[in-house]
């Protein structure tokens, strides 16, 4: 026999002995699997009184709907800043109930593998099992926690110890705030306690392709789910050139993925954008060039100072030409090109959106309004240490997440641990960064040489993850080592003649204090680097500050 | 010998392992302890757990983690002579939920690639690791602060 507990409008009544007590009364339906009948025992949970025993033959189980009518927790979007709240949640209100809505039909995933580790999988079966081995061996799947980890949307009211749930395939499409409540694009209607807004985004399209006809765009991937890695790994076999717009870091990523593959596959795989080197909007020019040349040797056509005019289909290619007459036929366009935040429910919810940064504008504990949260690539915050920013990074969203589902819980703190970032180039390069890195912004680089174990590989192999931000719990943060003991000199290297930024600190400088750091093939310094923006010191000499990295101990 | 070139507003250092070998001038801010604003460790500075450390993974919030929270905290405020020996029940328990998920709880023969989730290792010993952030897998060493005393076994 097994019972739930279903409240009054869910009955299906047949007979009743006392009507007075029906609205304060529980119903506990019980289905008896070998009689086949539903027996129900009517109390009034005020009095504590027995009111009567309702038997029903039909063999009817109590529907409990799919959709809970009710969430204390609702979080909207399913990835991973969502993710990190309902993790926040539970650990912080034991027995929550928190419910994520998501449009998508997978369960909360993680973003960077789709554009790195997935692609140097060698196992044919990756696009279905979506799991990769890292460089050590040790193998993963993006999905942040099996199906069996989540509690069905339809047990979610009910299910001892609560849990999270997370119904798929539906949108919310309006917010009523006054009344607590969204309703999904069916029409259903889930009321709330608290609520998250962690929308993310939805990848930019260049204009010319918008306006170039269906022959183009379905020629062409907007990058960011499963489905985009899959279509375009289908695509990456079987057509024989692909080119990517756009010259950050999923467009470089997805270069060097496909570069790598480029020899065996037989592909063309080129990259085109405006900037005059690969992440030039974050490294400085010197090492974004260097960058640059780092991709062309994965196998990539790269084309800077590339502003893309139009875009056609003719003779069964894709033809782009360009503002300055180059044209490039292709079989398949990728556009990384940036992201739109999703702020559709701005206007039904009456928030806030900002206009310079786009997303939803929240205070430094990532509250928009009463009861409502955004965390994520859709969060516009205030960064009390380095101002109202906007982060589209795979840490940050956990960060954010996990801060918003403290807030939602009673924590009441700002944004304060810095979410870092990182992007390998290959095996061998690999940086990671923190705080403000805009190319456009002074920068002082200190380099040295690199060795061997300073490459993102050595570090995975280290640390038994390729998810870098990872790493940094599995590291002990101890203090900063003091001097290194070592023999004076033979005679210094002569200056570098041929860059070689083998490995590096390099800073980025707003009125003379540190905002953001860039770690250059060095690891396992994060927290040295979250510090220093922390202080927000102006130092006189950033060499100085540069020792504190340690960048010669191996 | 540093040596060092500027290129338009970006300024570029080479430094050899000489160069920095002297111990740094730069000054840090001395933290403060009790800052309310900072991420913790395990153990806050109160005492008590900190249930959302990323080092814990998932043991707090996944469906074990009722469980996992009634075991972990019998045995952190245990002042018996051998700890958490008076726990022995609430470790059952734990165990007895864990064996419901084998997905998510692999037992511990078994775990050379870690759950489909994630890899994160909790500290041996409550420590205050810098709290970067992982949202995933809900394994493993965690049991070792748990069942040293062999209380599962």
């Amino acid at each position: 026999v097994s019972c739930q507990l279903v409240p009054v409008h869910l009955w299906n009544v047949v007979e009743l002995n006392d009507h007075t007590s029906f609205k304060r009364s529980h119903l506990i339906c019980c289905v008896d699997e070998s009689v086949k009948c539903v027996i129900s025992v009517v109390i009034n949970v005020d009095a504590k009184k027995f009111v009567g025993i309702l038997l029903t033959m039909s063999p009817v189980e109590p529907a409990l709907p799919e959709v809970p009518e009710h969430a204390p927790y609702l979080l909207i979007g399913g990835g991973t800043a969502s993710f990190a709240a309902a993790r926040s949640i539970r650990a912080r209100d034991p027995g929550a109930r928190v419910l994520i809505v998501t449009d998508e039909a997978d369960l909360p995933y993680m973003r960077p593998p789709l554009s790195k580790e997935l692609w140097f999988s060698d196992d044919p079966s990756v696009t279905e099992t979506l799991r990769f081995k890292q460089w050590n061996g040790k193998e993963r799947s993006i999905y942040f926690q099996p199906p069996s980890f989540y509690v069905s949307p339809r047990e979610l009211q009910t299910v001892e110890n609560g849990g999270v749930a997370v119904l798929m395939d539906r949108k919310v499409t309006h917010m009523d705030v006054r009344g607590s409540k969204v309703k999904l694009s069916d029409g259903t209607e889930i009321s709330y306690d608290k609520c998250l807004i962690a929308t993310g985004g939805v990848p930019r399209n260049l204009q010319v392709i918008e306006r170039a006809g269906e022959e183009v765009k379905k020629r062409t991937t907007l990058f960011r789910k499963i489905e985009d890695f899959r279509a375009l790994e289908k695509v990456s076999r079987e057509l024989k050139s692909i080119t990517i717009i756009g010259g950050g870091f999923l467009g470089s990523e997805l270069a060097c993925a496909l570069g790598r593959r480029s020899a065996d596959l037989g592909l063309e795989v080129v990259q085109m954008f405006p900037e005059k080197g690969n992440m030039g909007k974050v490294l400085p020019e010197y090492l974004s060039n260097w960058t640059t040349e780092k991709v062309k040797k994965e196998g990539v056509t790269v084309l800077t100072d590339a502003v893309v005019k139009n875009v056609s289909y003719k003779d069964g290619k894709v033809q782009i030409r360009m503002k300055d007459g180059r044209v490039v036929k292709t079989d398949h366009v990728v556009a990384a090109v940036g992201l739109e935040p999703n702020v559709e429910l701005a206007r039904s919810a009456g928030l806030e959106v900002d206009s310079d940064f786009g997303g939803y504008r929240v205070n430094a504990e990532l509250q928009a309004r009463a009861n409502i949260w955004v965390a994520g690539d859709a969060a516009c915050f205030y960064d009390i240490k380095l101002g109202r920013r906007r982060v589209e990074h795979h840490d940050h969203a956990v960060v954010s997440g996990r801060l918003a589902g403290e807030n939602m819980t009673g924590a009441d703190k700002p944004y304060w641990h810095q979410s870092m970032f990182w992007s390998d180039l290959g095996p061998d390069v690999g940086y990671e960064a923190i705080g403000i890195v805009d190319s456009n912004l002074p920068t002082v680089g200190v380099f040295t040489k690199a060795t061997a174990k300073d490459t993102p590989r050595a570090v995975t192999e280290l640390s038994g993850t390729g998810i870098r931000s990872e790493s940094e719990t599995e590291a002990v943060a101890g203090a900063v080592a003091g001097a290194v003991a070592g023999a004076a000199g033979a005679p210094a290297p002569p200056p570098q003649q041929k860059e070689d930024y083998g490995k590096g600190v390099i800073f980025y400088l707003r009125d003379k204090v540190v905002v953001g750091i860039v770690l250059w093939n060095v690891f396992n310094r994060m927290p040295i680097a979250r510090k220093i923006i922390k202080d927000g010191e102006e130092h006189a000499d950033l060499n100085e500050v540069a020792k504190l990295f340690n960048i010669h101990d191996d | 010998m540093s040596y060092c070139k500027q290129e338009g507003k970006d300024r570029i250092i080479f430094v050899t392992k000489e160069d920095h070998e002297a111990p740094s001038n730069a000054e840090l801010v001395e933290d403060d302890p009790n800052d309310p604003y900072e991420d913790h460790g395990l153990i806050l500075p109160s005492g008590e757990i900190n249930w959302n450390c990323p080092c814990l993974g998932g043991m707090a919030s996944g469906p074990c983690g009722q469980q996992f929270k009634e075991a972990f905290s019998c045995f952190h405020y245990s002042t018996e002579e051998v700890k958490g020996s008076e726990c022995i029940e609430h470790f059952r328990g734990m165990q007895e939920c864990m064996q419901k998920y084998p997905e998510l709880y692999p037992q511990e023969d078994e775990n050379e690639s870690g759950p489909s989730g994630g890899d994160d290792t909790a500290p041996a010993e409550p420590s205050n690791t810098d709290a970067a952030s992982v949202p995933d897998s809900s394994v493993d060493e965690v049991t070792v602060a748990g069942t040293e005393n062999a209380a599962t076994s």
